[in-house]
């Protein structure tokens, strides 16, 4: 269908959308890269009067890797991770994820920011970011603020963003050189949003044993989320069959997938149980 | 709203409502109809442009949003005088059947060789899945593409 119509703009500054925010409220809506919005306003799902354009918006569109770990500014696009030579280096398990996000086209448009705030329960990026312990950086009328991404997404399509609020980056903790990590999702056609998916990393100890195992899933709940039981499997022993068979089944149990016609409840568990086995085997490999 | 942008080496001004697509400009407003619409929301690629070098999908980008870009259609990768290296391997590979699917193919197989010469057959395959043919002949656009590969690798590429 053809958009609705809306107003809009395309402020110069932070503060001028800020301001924009400010005086419409709830009508107005940020545009990124539009690749989640537009299919929004075609099967008009969503009707704002206005759009506020964030491209001419100095200072969004940074990646940044120091000693703290990475800062992907918040209209940083997908192609932009793919093309960042030192992105894999510095984050190898980000730079892998992405590269599963919609297709060719959709990569030269979409955004870090656009993908957090839209909040899909299958999409790699605030999968990544909850299960690397990110924190997305938010600026609203107060000033800045920086919310853990465990506690930033609510529900489906739901964060915790204020109205008058823009995601101006997301941080991630540095990454050791030597941590074992994997990430692995299934759809049913390429570029499609998975069925199922999970992002994982542990480091060892000096017995060989897995410490700090972090185990995130998406699209295995109303939300991307992390599996403190299929962690606790894991934590502590040798990464091994037995462990990453009872991780898997930990994994299983711990997930709250939603019934649609694309997957019954039951089959998106033991996909879960699937993949992280895969997952952990390939981390171990 | 007045915008400026350049299409297919030409410069254009229009005034355009904020709602419009910029596959609905360049159909309606500028008639530049080979860009082809086919689901409206993001999933078929038919309506695949070239957007400062970069493939984009016209129906997800409003007009207004072009404003000082250089835009490329299906019109701009092709003269009248002779077929360019990708429309020749289509036709040589029979690369096309009822059509509709084919401006968002070659537009998006000329952005991937521009940036890409040397992209092989998986490369070819995953860039290629976002877009959709219903006549399902994808074996022959891919043979296409890759043949047109050597093209783009050397000096005379196509601009």
């Amino acid at each position: 269908m053809k958009f609705p119509a809306f107003e809009y703009a395309r402020p110069t500054s932070l503060d001028a959308a800020l301001g924009l925010l400010k005086v419409h409220g709830a009508d107005a809506v940020l545009l990124a890269g539009g690749q989640s919005l537009m299919p929004l306003l075609a099967f008009r799902l969503a009707a704002p009067g206005l759009l506020v354009d964030l491209k001419d918006v100095p200072g969004l569109g940074a990646i940044g890797i120091d000693a703290e770990g990475v800062r992907l500014g918040a209209f940083v696009r997908w192609c932009e991770i793919d093309r960042n030579a030192r992105l894999a280096a510095a984050h190898p398990l980000l730079v892998e994820a992405i590269g599963h996000v919609a297709h060719y086209q959709i990569r030269n448009r979409g955004t870090v920011g656009g993908s957090l705030a839209y909040a899909d329960p299958a999409a790699e990026m605030p999968g990544i970011a909850v299960t690397c312990d990110g924190e997305i950086i938010v600026m609203g009328g107060a000033g800045e603020r920086r919310v853990a991404a465990a506690d930033f997404f609510l529900g489906a399509l739901t964060t915790c963003l204020e109205p008058g609020e823009i995601i101006t980056g997301l941080r991630l903790p540095a990454w050791p050189k030597d941590r074992r990590w994997a990430f692995l999702e299934f759809a049913r056609r390429r570029g499609d949003f998975a069925l199922a998916g999970t992002a994982l990393y542990y480091d060892l100890d000096s017995e060989g044993r897995a410490v700090d195992a972090h185990i995130g899933v998406i699209g295995a709940a109303d939300r991307p989320m992390r599996l403190a039981e299929a962690e606790r499997a894991i934590n502590g022993s040798a990464v091994d069959a037995d462990s990453i068979a009872a991780a898997a089944e930990a994994a299983s149990l711990e997930v709250d997938p939603m019934e649609d016609f694309h997957a019954p409840v039951a089959y998106r568990r033991a996909l879960v149980q699937t993949l992280v086995a895969r997952a952990l085997t390939r981390a171990a490999g | 709203m007045r915008i400026k942008f350049e299409v297919n080496g030409t410069k254009v001004e229009l005034d355009v409502e904020p709602r419009v697509s910029l596959a609905d400009c360049l159909r309606d407003t500028l008639r530049l109809t080979g860009t082809h619409l086919g689901c409206e929301h993001g999933v078929c690629g038919a309506c695949t442009v070239i957007v400062d070098g970069a493939a984009v999908r016209a129906c997800l980008m409003l007009a207004v949003q072009a404003h000082g870009e250089h835009i490329v259609t299906v019109e701009g990768l092709s003269n009248d005088d002779a077929l360019s290296p990708l429309q020749a391997s289509f036709r040589k590979h029979h690369a096309l059947q009822c059509g509709f699917c084919t401006p968002g193919m070659i537009t998006t197989a000329h952005a991937l060789l521009t940036e890409e010469p040397d992209a092989d057959a998986e490369r070819v395959r995953e860039v290629l899945s976002g877009n959709i043919c219903r006549c399902t002949g994808y074996i022959p656009i891919i043979k296409a593409v890759l043949e047109a590969r050597a093209h783009y690798a050397g000096e005379d590429a196509p601009p």
